[in-house]
């Protein structure tokens, strides 16, 4: 697959502020789930938002599907977001806030409606449409954003670290849900760009592994070869010996 | 309820009791002192009070939901342009708080009046002449005076919006209805109770304006009969009781409007802090370049008329006179005194606020009602009239001292109660949130009394306390209610100074006052709001 | 508690320590000290208290003091707050309007004063109160706003209503006050429908003469209420003749401003000797330039600009003790014909 039609090519894109500055050389192929690590502070969220549009870059390229969208706004842009908190809109009702990743400006159509109800009750909330978003668990609010960003059907799918707030059993449940929604929804493969503090669902979830240090990406690899005992040194650093020490044999998570 | 929490309580009713006993004790010993009744009954069968009541509550209403409706669209279009001068319109929107009423009515009839600007454009094209008096001046005024305020309350709830909600409305390419919609309205609707019931108070209590730009006795409101009764009919028994028709009324509609709208108190932050990403073409920035240039017109005006009056007095010389610079000085003390003292009056009410929400959260008690009432008490200060409260304390302090040597003290401690009900919207929410955060960490750490009150009220405190003290500074600064009662050859305030020389012919020099007070308060605010935007930053 | 070293807490109590030192009231030495009360526009540099002030201390030997309140009213309500203890010794500045009102507190004595070198263009013989100066009420005229004006009240109330006049509350101003008995001592039981009638005309009605005035000199409306001597301000201190009075054919209203010694005063004889220096020469020529009206005795030079004044042969004038008995009939007539 060249560069060209991978899902995300990043090249020289450099962000600045007065104190620090990034430069992102990245490319994620059509299809990959790729995780991004890295300590506190190395710009993995600002990585996601030059990707979405909500930052400008100074110089470089953004492209996505060969597309290129360096300039392009945040709603011009092929790709979903998910956040840790605040993905639903409070004083909307569940089935609202999901439509309106189909029609955000307008009442939904009937077809439209039983596509919604497909999503939320593909992500088990089939009998909470009608509720507001704090009448809902963590997990199930979520959920809610999930289904809203599959109907999208957009080709690129950015978690910033949406689960991190999450408990172990029920981020792991989240991913896996996650992963039977990318088959069985989207005809066109899903990329998959995550932020995670958890080398564990990188490992179980991600073909691909980026590690972001001080403003850049220091190294890319396939999960095996980025949490393995062959890791680069940094990595190795990073993840620490009990991280490196529960590392079974990571499957193929990409297609 | 902890003891450190039961002690707060106290110290928080004890500042309220000190407040209301200031304000009540006017009214007492007005009464006493005179051994005046209350004339209840020829009071409540009165039909001349009933049409003031009636044109009281119709000319604040409308002048209220003027206020917030248009202030809305302002709000969002201020919130969402960004623009070289931003920050110092929305400094300049607390300007009208701190503007003699007179200077402010003198100066919208430079620009609305017959002769006004507008008129002269209008008459230019061959159209009539504008006529404001009457109730379309009366709101005019009030929508000047409480726009900015509201507005500022506004972009202040919308800073509050989660960033996440900005991204996710550019995300899904929310159009600008839908944005408004979704995510500007519910924000803004949060405060709007808080805006109203601020605007409601200050219109219903209009005095110079009504009276100015009323266009005759058809437009009188109870501020005005009770001035009139206490002041040319000397009834002091009536005026207490006019009095308490005109607290009682407000009372119950802002009990209305709390039950009707959420429990915000509103904030006044400076914004800048959002970052959006909206979907703007052409036509979107034209309207928003439209309705900031008009709202802008619309609140700068009046102070563009009074600078260009105020200019062509001779400054020079009159910075140089003594009686000036004495008033100048004496002004800034007073601002300076009262807007501390209300700032440590209004933290001391929130503490016991915060006390009574924490053990609501707790639920060591089951009634939001202490906590409402100590919050509406705060408030309603806005509506007792100064005039009784101030005649009440000087037969009271006669009797022990020379009234004339305690004149500062009373125009200080009555400039200090008109400013709480403004701090505490101002300090309220910063100390609310800090409480939310802190307090379980302070609890699990056993942190008590002055160390608890260091580490997590006072940070929270002054941050926005450079805001809280500009605001109350300006109001005292501003101020001729208190003063006008008190005010003596050795004790003379700028507003003072200024209706003096506007009495005795000398207008240039009024003018140039009111561009020297102005000016003043522009430099308080300034400096109050920087210090106060850069303790932000760092914290 | 390093915090609260620059803490506005500090701030506050450093304001009121300086609060609690505020000076008190001059004393000069062992000399006794005669308190005034007048209103406002008596007292500054420019008005005629600092002038009196001097030429009463040069023969008294004692240390005169005027403290300015708002208005007439304001003194008296003063008074009323304070009763029998007020520390004034005199007042000056109530008109004779308030002159029943006042006497009925009980709290003013007899002057003991000659009236008998009295110029008042109406008989005048209280023994209380001694006038210290008199104006008209007149209509100012902007003559760049209005190429023609009312010649007589009745011109004023069924002229033109495009030609816009502000005028002040009777409820709470002197002039305010002074309008209302002209209309009344004019037109009788007829004035309320003459209210009406010059409703039209009426741009605002303001709480008192310097708001109504401010309204004037900005150019936003061409007639006011004020005083048949306010065009010699305009003409001595603006060098114009921009704003002149309009001279009423049927007359003006005349106000006449009195002083009066008050009973509890601790030295009567020194408030008495002021009130008798009020009657002479020295005193009276400071009236026209510092007060802006007219002297009460013969004698006193006016300046120029005063002979450009117009001249009233008819003086209007109520006698005090009906205004006293209908002050609130007729506020409630002017209420209702103005009202909605």
């Amino acid at each position: 697959m060249t560069r060209d039609h991978a899902a995300l090519v990043l090249e020289r894109a450099v962000f600045a502020r007065a104190t620090w500055s990034m430069t992102i050389d990245l490319t994620v192929r059509t299809g990959d789930w790729m995780a991004l690590i890295g300590p506190s502070g190395a710009g993995k969220s600002t990585l996601m938002d030059m990707v979405a549009g909500f930052l400008p870059i100074e110089s470089g390229s953004v492209r996505m599907a060969g597309r290129d969208v360096t300039n392009a706004a945040p709603w011009e842009r092929p790709l979903s977001i998910m956040f840790q908190d605040n993905n639903l809109f409070p004083h909307l009702s569940v089935f609202q806030n999901v439509a309106l990743g189909i029609a955000p400006n307008r009442s939904v159509r009937k077809d439209e409606r039983a596509l919604i109800e497909g999503g939320l009750e593909a992500v088990g909330l089939a009998a909470m449409g009608a509720r507001k978003p704090h009448e809902l668990s963590g997990g199930e609010r979520q959920r809610a954003a999930l289904a809203r960003a599959f109907l999208r059907r957009k080709p690129l799918l950015l978690l910033d670290e949406p689960f991190a707030s999450l408990g172990p059993a029920l981020r792991r449940e989240m991913l896996e849900t996650l992963n039977a929604l990318r088959e069985k929804f989207i005809a066109v493969p899903l990329t998959i760009l995550m932020v995670t503090h958890h080398p564990g669902d990188a490992a179980d979830f991600a073909g691909a592994v980026a590690f972001l240090d001080e403003g850049l990406v220091a190294h890319v690899g396939t999960a095996r070869e980025m949490l393995g005992p062959d890791a680069p040194a940094r990595v190795r650093r990073y993840l620490g010996s009990a991280a490196n020490a529960k590392r079974q044999a990571p499957p193929a998570g990409s297609s | 309820m902890g003891p450190d929490r039961t002690i707060r309580l106290f110290i928080a009713v004890g500042a309220a009791l000190a407040l209301t006993g200031f304000l009540a004790g006017g009214f007492l010993i007005l009464l006493a002192g005179t051994g005046a009744d209350l004339p209840v009954r020829s009071i409540v069968g009165d039909a001349y009070l009933r049409s003031v009541v009636l044109f009281t509550l119709e000319q604040a209403a409308l002048s209220t939901a003027l206020s917030v409706l248009l202030a809305i669209p302002l709000a969002c279009a201020l919130h969402r342009a960004r623009f070289i001068g931003r920050t110092a319109i929305l400094r300049m929107f607390l300007l009208p708080q701190a503007l003699p009423t007179l200077v402010g009515a003198l100066a919208i009839v430079s620009v609305w009046g017959r002769n006004g600007v507008l008129s002269d454009a209008s008459a230019a094209i061959g159209l009539p002449r504008f006529s404001i008096y009457g109730l379309p001046g009366i709101l005019i005024a009030h929508v000047f005076f409480n726009l900015p305020l509201a507005a500022r309350l506004m972009i202040a709830a919308l800073d509050e919006v989660p960033k996440e909600s900005w991204k996710l409305a550019g995300q899904l390419a929310f159009s600008p209805w839908t944005n408004f919609r979704l995510v500007e309205w519910p924000a803004i609707r949060r405060v709007v109770p808080a805006a109203a019931s601020l605007v409601f108070m200050l219109c219903a209590t209009s005095f110079t304006i009504v009276l100015i730009l009323g266009g005759g006795p058809g437009a009188t409101t109870l501020e005005v009969a009770i001035y009139q009764t206490l002041r040319y009919d000397f009834e002091p028994g009536r005026a207490v009781a006019l009095s308490f028709v005109q607290i009682a009324l407000t009372a119950l509609i802002l009990m209305l409007a709390n039950r009707l709208g959420g429990s915000d108190q509103g904030a006044f932050g400076l914004g800048g802090k959002a970052v959006r990403f909206d979907r703007s073409n052409g036509l979107r920035r034209t309207a928003d370049g439209l309705v900031i240039g008009l709202g802008l017109a619309f609140v700068l005006s009046p102070f563009v008329a009074i600078v260009l009056a105020g200019i062509t007095a001779d400054l020079g010389t009159l910075l140089t006179e003594p009686a000036v610079v004495d008033a100048l000085v004496t002004s800034l003390w007073v601002a300076v005194t009262s807007g501390a003292l209300a700032l440590l009056v209004s933290a001391l009410v929130l503490l016991g606020v915060e006390a009574l929400a924490s053990a609501e959260r707790r639920a060591v008690i089951g009634t939001a009602v202490p906590r409402r009432t100590l919050e509406i008490a705060a408030s309603l200060v806005l509506v007792v009239p100064p005039v009784v409260v101030g005649a009440g304390w000087f037969l009271g302090l006669r009797q022990v001292t020379n009234v004339f040597a305690a004149a500062p003290a009373i125009v200080v401690l009555t400039n200090m109660a008109m400013a709480v009900p403004f701090a505490v919207r101002i300090l309220g929410p910063s100390l609310a949130s800090a409480h939310l955060r802190g307090e379980k960490l302070a609890d699990s750490l056993g942190m008590k009394g002055l160390r608890r009150f260091r580490l997590i009220d006072w940070p929270a405190l002054w941050r926005p306390a450079g805001l809280a003290f500009a605001l109350a500074a300006a109001i005292s600064l501003g101020d001729l209610g208190a003063i006008a009662l008190f005010g003596n050859r050795e004790f003379t305030t700028l507003p003072y100074l200024l209706y003096q020389r506007m009495g005795s012919y000398r207008t240039d020099d009024a003018a140039g006052l009111a561009l020297i007070l102005g000016a003043v308060c522009l430099a308080l605010i300034w400096i109050a709001e920087r210090s106060g935007a850069r303790k932000a930053d760092l914290t | 508690m390093g915090t609260f070293k620059h803490s506005p807490i500090i701030a506050g109590a450093a304001g009121l320590a300086a609060l609690l030192g505020a000076p008190a009231m001059a004393q000069d030495g062992d000399r006794p000290v005669l308190t005034v009360y007048t209103y406002e526009s008596f007292v500054p540099e420019w008005g005629p208290g600092p002038k009196i002030e001097a030429a009463f201390e040069a023969v008294c030997a004692c240390d005169l003091q005027f403290e300015g309140l708002a208005d007439g009213v304001a003194i008296l309500n003063r008074l009323k707050l304070e009763g029998a203890s007020s520390p004034a010794d005199l007042v000056i500045g109530l008109t004779t309007d308030l002159v029943p009102e006042a006497k009925a507190t009980g709290l003013f004595a007899d002057s003991g004063t000659d009236l008998s070198n009295l110029s008042l263009p109406v008989d005048y013989a209280d023994p209380v109160f001694v006038p210290f100066d008199y104006s008209y009420l007149a209509v100012m005229v902007d003559t760049e706003e209005a190429g023609d004006w009312p010649k007589s009240l009745d011109a004023l109330v069924t002229g033109d209503s495009e030609q816009k006049i502000a005028l002040q509350d009777p409820r709470t101003s002197t002039p305010g006050l002074g309008f209302l008995l002209w209309m009344k001592a004019v037109y009788g039981d007829e004035a309320k429908a003459r209210w009406e009638e010059l409703s039209d005309r009426i741009l605002t009605v303001t709480p008192g003469w310097s708001e109504a005035y401010g309204l004037f000199t900005s150019g936003e409306v061409p007639l006011v209420m004020s005083y048949s001597t306010s065009p010699a301000y305009h003409i001595i201190e603006d060098d114009t003749r921009r704003y002149q009075a309009a001279a009423f054919s049927d007359g003006q209203y005349l106000q006449i401003e009195v002083a009066g010694m008050v009973k509890s005063t601790d030295t009567p004889e020194l408030a008495r000797s002021f009130l008798a220096f009020i009657l002479t020469h020295e005193f009276q020529s400071i009236i026209p330039t510092g007060n802006w009206a007219y002297p009460v005795i013969d004698g006193i030079d006016l300046p120029e600009a005063f002979e450009a004044l117009i001249p009233v042969e008819n003086p209007i004038y109520i006698d005090p003790e009906t205004v006293a008995e209908n002050r609130q009939a007729w506020t409630q007539e002017w209420l209702e014909a103005l009202g909605r």
